[in-house]
């Protein structure tokens, strides 16, 4: 983390290049001080995605403190393990740490949404060495969606096999009959 | 091996070989970005945090071998200058941002270039791995094993119904960026190209000029790469990237063909004029530069040119470039100096080879 160069306090997340008279000097400023010292409408590569993800927020909490009536204080989410609060993460766009994500989760599904194209779930890579289990329990899951159509489709010799395939994995990856 | 290896050539090794579709897709790219279990990210970590991420990969990964790319080199940026950062991103090795996070960054470079691992950008680590021409499935393939391998010592952030936990939310899933560095002059000469790239992005896919600010696209070569991370597998992504892409080279193809059949004399003038810039001209700004280099490469494409490799047109961009330029004189030069120097690179390149 790039400490703010006004403030000295916040984050500096926010990075431009000025020339002055051929002079070139780099800002290095969080969102708070960016505003107040007058550097936001320089343009800076990310920044558009950051204008999205602030629209969407904007967007979105309006309605859940209208549901929460105007006398009545949100308390605000803070991750527990980086501190880093909603607000925050709105202003920044970035997650400080993976807690953020179940810290934040309740409000993250319409930004994913936004963000994804609908998407809000992963479907790709498991990882290799922690995720040895996950993959085990996904394959299984695969395995009893066909052996559900194999039955429906009387294919039974065939359903029989992806049967014991799912005892063996069950079995910790033995091949069923194997410690017999 | 140091940091001189990878500072004395404009090209990479790998970029030497042929790929798949090499007249029109210069490479192909996989990113991956990944972080660490139980640290912050950069954007909030304390430096101490985020030194002791850069010692660990240190430690357990620089001269270390990963397949046939060769051993690894870590670069600490903190002790590059500005020149020598500025040719590492002009060579695509590390992206800009390296320096924006953190003062702990750095990175680990394969000898061969083919494969690089940012440590501490906006994410702990961001791999990637290069391919000439039009390789996508290879380069995830790889991406892949180079993920496995690091993975054996690093707990990697990641979440059953999320997938990788990046720090931004629009890399979140996969963390996987693919994408392709293609050169389109005949769909940018023909003006088609301003139909077919908001087509592109209706697919899901960004397009962007690589070199030159905003929308313009200096030398014709524009990347193309996947918008989302969630919801779909890497494989998938991958593959619906591949096949827009074999569209865009159906498409330039055409183009060229057609500009060869109803505006030849036009075409051969084009192409000659910029081969005689380049070989004559003694000061010459990189837009110009940029145009004459993409019609001279064209020119090799379509037989017209022939004692001048293809490679010329990613070599002589690079080259070109202000980081390299002041690299090369060991100073920091003026645009006007930049300029002379520019020209002067370019006509020994081309006397090299004829
Ligand atoms: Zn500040
Ligand atoms: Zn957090």
């Amino acid at each position: 983390m790039l400490k703010c160069q006004e403030c000295h306090e916040r984050p500096a997340t926010l990075h431009f290049t000025q020339i002055i008279n051929g002079q070139k000097r780099e800002i290095r400023v969080c969102e708070v001080c960016a505003k107040e010292k007058g550097y936001i409408h320089y343009s800076e590569e990310g920044y558009s995605l950051h204008d999205l993800l602030s629209g969407l927020f904007n967007f979105d909490t309006p309605s859940i403190e209208n549901q929460q009536g105007a006398f009545q204080q949100v308390q605000e989410l803070q991750c527990p393990s980086c501190g880093m609060t909603f607000n925050q993460f709105k202003q920044i766009g970035k997650f400080g740490c993976a807690q953020c994500y179940h810290t934040f989760h309740p409000r993250l599904e319409p930004i994913f949404r936004r963000v994804h194209a609908g998407n809000t779930k992963h479907v790709g890579k498991i990882p290799k060495r922690t995720g040895v289990h996950l993959q085990k329990r996904k394959q299984i899951e695969e395995y009893k969606r066909q052996l559900q159509h194999l039955i429906e489709t009387e294919a039974f010799e065939e359903a029989a096999k992806i049967r014991d395939k799912i005892r063996a994995l069950e079995n910790d990856g033995k091949i069923a009959g194997e410690d017999a | 091996m140091s940091l001189e290896h990878f500072m004395n050539e404009a090209i990479s090794p790998w970029m030497r070989e042929d790929g798949p579709d090499s007249d029109i897709v210069l490479s192909s790219r996989i990113r991956l970005a990944r972080n660490f279990a139980n640290f912050p990210y950069p954007i909030i970590a304390d430096e101490e945090k985020l030194e002791e991420i850069r010692l660990f990969f240190e430690k357990e990964f620089a001269h270390q071998t990963f397949q046939h790319y060769g051993e690894f080199e870590f670069i600490p940026t903190r002790e590059l200058s500005a020149i020598e950062k500025r040719v590492l991103v002009e060579k695509h090795l590390i992206s800009p941002n390296l320096t924006k996070f953190s003062q702990e960054s750095g990175a680990l470079i394969a000898q061969n270039e083919q494969a690089s691992i940012m440590v501490n950008e906006e994410d702990h680590v961001r791999l990637q791995i290069y391919y000439p021409g039009l390789q996508l499935q290879q380069a995830l393939e790889k991406a892949f094993e180079l993920d496995d391998w690091l993975e054996e010592k690093i707990t990697f952030a990641y979440d059953e119904t999320r997938g990788y936990l990046t720090s931004c939310p629009t890399n979140v899933g996969t963390g996987m960026r693919a994408s392709v560095m293609v050169h389109l002059p005949a769909l940018v000469m023909t003006g088609q190209i301003n139909r077919l790239m908001p087509a592109v992005n209706q697919l899901g896919l960004v397009v962007r000029g690589i070199y030159g600010e905003g929308s313009e696209a200096l030398g014709n070569i524009f990347q193309i790469s996947n918008q989302i991370t969630l919801g779909k597998s890497e494989r998938d992504i991958v593959a619906d990237l591949e096949s827009v892409v074999h569209q865009l080279i159906e498409h330039e193809r055409n183009a060229r063909f057609m500009l060869m059949k109803e505006r030849n004399t036009q075409l051969e003038d084009r192409i000659y004029r910029s081969y005689g810039v380049l070989k004559y001209s003694r000061i010459i700004e990189s837009k110009e530069a940029s145009n004459c280099i993409s019609n001279v490469r064209l020119g090799i494409d379509l037989g017209m040119i022939q004692q001048t490799s293809r490679t010329i047109l990613n070599e002589l961009m690079v080259l070109i470039q202000p980081g390299f330029l002041q690299h090369y004189a060991q100073k920091t030069l003026t645009a006007n100096e930049r300029d002379v120097l520019r020209a002067s690179l370019i006509r020994e390149r081309l006397q090299l080879e004829s």
